[in-house]
């Protein structure tokens, strides 16, 4: 997506535009690891492996699309990590391996993503706390709380037709072998945000993350509309937790620093911390890049310490990369932006 | 003459917060004192403030130089990072030996000056956001300390252990140099050229541009100085622990910090704020820990109860904040001076709406 265009609208047949923004870095960067990926490991695109890798990666595009709504708002959403863990402890405690229990629990964790949303989202817009502060209280909290419950150690366990979404698939598809769930959930779930953004609630979105003085002149409930944001994060955040449960199990550790790893995919995608740029496939992308990014580590035996050095690189280099692209020159009207509470900015900020 | 007055008169304007935030630490202490007297206990015993100063020392330093960089409209998610690297700088540098503790001292700040410069610079010069670029360099120190070290390692002479480890009365050497380094840290915002850049910068980099500042050179300054704090802070764990330890990142004290520097009153947004606050946030943060202490309570309803206090506490923040921040808004052409100057005016008791809000339910009809 054009990054000079505050309000984008839709180009089908535009790739060109597309390339130039953080869309077009991002998928060199994925391009480029996949073709490295390739020559250390031919066998990598032969179905079953990609299939595999898709389920791993599912869940982080995942949280990168929940993550891009609140960005994409101009808000930082640090909970859904936390959130994540919550979820998959909560899910263990309740469902206490009775099959039964599953889908009843699968509820009572949408119920309880909703409410953690609507919180961060209240809190943010009715109490005007700036984001990163509420949202890293709320990862306190649940961090705190849910050990309490559990007396420190998750208990219970996982039924098995919880498991099936991020464990199974659909079997005996042609050259794919099994397509696994949480592909499709994932990819229901992208196109969905895509439409999202498309219909009214994401333009509004995008203006609020753009200036919300002006998207309030013009008539948005900017409140309204940055609190459904923090929703659907948390929502994305509970489904990337049951997928992730059924994925790798139970356990203290499980979510700790995924809000980190989904800002970054998020902003490798090109979004802008700050809000009002970026798109969803750009959001996905960049989860995309950085879980290829530690299939290809693994795949280069790199010690696994070694591996947030290489992370970190990669991140700075591809936003140093992609600002450059984008903005040749010193911003002229527009001082760069840094993650910051934009309900405050028309009070304060002199560019009023 | 007059110019100095009015920049005073402005500064003064944008610490407003302040007298709140101490308004705030003492609400803390009057009311955790009840608590733990309630609960048959006494929180001014001698080995409670003890705890309560040692523990506000360290988060002190880190606080500080964040106040700095946030100041600068910044953001600097390396500090727990760069403190765990500096125990591990200085322990190995002094390798026990009291004669090489000016050198491990000086290795010390060197390196996180360094880093603070490449942070600078990253943030400047490529133009990365600086959430992503400390992020970025957060994580390249783990993967080296993570990969280099095992465990602990290196020692600290027992002289450089006073640092962590002795104390005046009550007060811990450690908080005496973190008090001092405060006071440093006001003068320098208040007093030098440099210093008054940072706010204006903060304030609208574009702005601070036209007339004149190179708006690179405050916010490059800022994160070097916010470095070398955490260098300090890494000094402190390895004269308290004896050994470096790179297990010290583990410990979140970046989003700490950074919940101190809010909770004193500085804006997230920059420009605004100060050293001053900053050091009463880090206090109310080190009493409740003491408090939490005192009444031997679950480590896990601490994070609770630690979370849901810096919420409320920034939330009371904001309205008072919003308040006044409505106020300037009569003045549109921007040149009439915030009227922090005159009288103090009573706070307007219901917070008149933001413009936004206002504007939205203007344009619902």
């Amino acid at each position: 997506m054009n990054v000079e265009n505050p309000l984008p609208r839709p180009r089908f047949g535009s790739a060109l535009s597309a390339l130039r923004g953080g869309t077009g870095t991002v998928s060199v960067l994925l391009v480029l690891i996949f073709v490295v990926i390739a020559t250390q490991n031919p066998s990598f695109f032969e179905g079953p492996p990609l299939m595999a890798f898709a389920k791993k990666a599912a869940p982080l595009v995942i949280l990168a699309i929940g993550q891009y709504l609140v960005i994409v708002s101009g808000e930082f959403d640090l909970s859904v990590g936390s959130l994540v863990g919550a979820q998959v402890v909560i899910a263990a405690r309740l469902i206490d391996g009775d099959e039964a229990m599953t889908f009843p629990v699968i509820g009572v964790m949408l119920l309880f993503g909703l409410l953690v949303g609507l919180v961060n989202g209240l809190v943010t817009t009715l109490l005007k706390v700036p984001s990163i502060i509420t949202t890293l209280g709320t990862m306190l909290i649940l961090f705190g709380a849910v050990r309490y419950w559990t007396g420190g150690a998750p208990t219970g366990a996982l039924s098995e037709n919880f498991r099936v979404f991020g464990r199974h698939g659909l079997d005996g598809v042609p050259g794919l072998g099994q397509l696994p769930w949480a592909l499709v959930v994932a990819a229901v779930l992208t196109v969905g945000a895509i439409l999202l953004m498309r219909s009214p609630y994401g333009r509004s979105l995008m203006a609020t993350g753009d200036n919300d003085t002006a998207a309030a002149f013009s008539g948005v409930r900017v409140g309204r509309v940055r609190t459904l944001a923090f929703v659907g994060s948390a929502l994305m955040a509970t489904v990337a937790a049951v997928l992730i449960g059924g994925f790798a199990g139970v356990t203290a550790q499980v979510g700790q620093g995924l809000e980190f790893t989904a800002i970054t995919a998020v902003v490798l995608g090109g979004v802008v911390l700050g809000g009002g740029r970026g798109t969803v496939v750009a959001a996905a992308l960049g989860a995309l890049t950085v879980e290829a990014l530690f299939t290809l580590f693994n795949q280069l035996y790199l010690p696994s310490t070694i591996q947030p050095t290489a992370q970190g690189l990669i991140i700075v280099a591809a936003v140093a990369y992609a600002s450059r692209r984008t903005d040749p020159r010193p911003p002229k009207r527009r001082p760069r932006r840094r993650p910051d509470h934009p309900n405050e900015r028309p009070l304060d900020s002199s560019r009023r | 003459m007059t110019r100095a007055v009015s920049v005073s008169k402005n500064l003064r304007a944008r610490t407003g917060t302040t007298g709140l935030v101490y308004l705030a630490l003492v609400v803390v202490l009057v009311l955790s004192a009840l608590l733990v007297a309630f609960q048959g206990g006494d929180l001014f015993t001698a080995a409670n403030t003890v705890d309560l100063f040692t523990r506000s020392s360290l988060l002190g330093f880190l606080a500080i130089g964040q106040t700095l960089v946030i100041l600068c409209r910044s953001l600097d998610l390396s500090v727990g990072y760069v403190a765990a690297l500096s125990t591990m700088v200085a322990a190995i540098t002094m390798a026990g030996d009291p004669s090489r503790i000016v050198l491990g001292v000086g290795a010390t700040l060197g390196l996180a000056a360094l880093i603070g410069l490449v942070n600078g610079l990253v943030i400047t010069r490529l133009r990365v956001n600086p959430f992503i670029a400390t992020l970025g360099m957060g994580l390249v120190i783990k993967g080296y300390l993570d990969t280099r070290f095992q465990g602990p390692a290196g020692s600290v002479p027992s002289e450089f252990q006073m640092f962590g480890l002795s104390r005046v009365g009550v007060l811990p050497i450690s908080t005496l140099v973190m008090l001092a380094l405060a006071v440093a840290a006001i003068l320098f915002l208040r007093r030098t050229r440099m210093g008054l850049h940072m706010y204006a910068v903060g304030g609208d980099a574009e702005v601070a541009r036209l007339s004149g500042i190179r708006p690179e050179l405050p916010l490059i300054a800022a994160h070097v100085l916010c470095s070398m704090m955490a260098g300090i802070a890494g000094l402190l764990l390895a004269s308290r622990f004896g050994t470096g330890n790179t297990l010290v990142y583990n410990n979140g004290y970046e989003l700490e910090a950074i919940a101190a520097v809010v909770l004193g009153g500085t804006y997230l947004l920059g420009g605004r704020g100060g050293v001053a606050g900053t050091v009463a946030g880090v206090f109310i943060l080190a009493t409740l820990d003491t408090v939490f202490n005192t009444l031997s309570m679950d480590p896990f309803v601490k994070d609770v109860l630690r979370g849901a206090i810096v919420i409320a506490a920034v939330a009371v923040y904001a309205r008072g904040r919003h308040a006044r921040a409505a106020v300037r808004l009569r003045f549109p052409s921007g040149g009439a001076p915030p009227s922090a100057a005159g009288p103090p005016e009573p706070p307007s008791p219901p917070p008149s709406p933001p413009a936004p809000e206002h504007a939205a339910r203007r344009g619902e009809r």
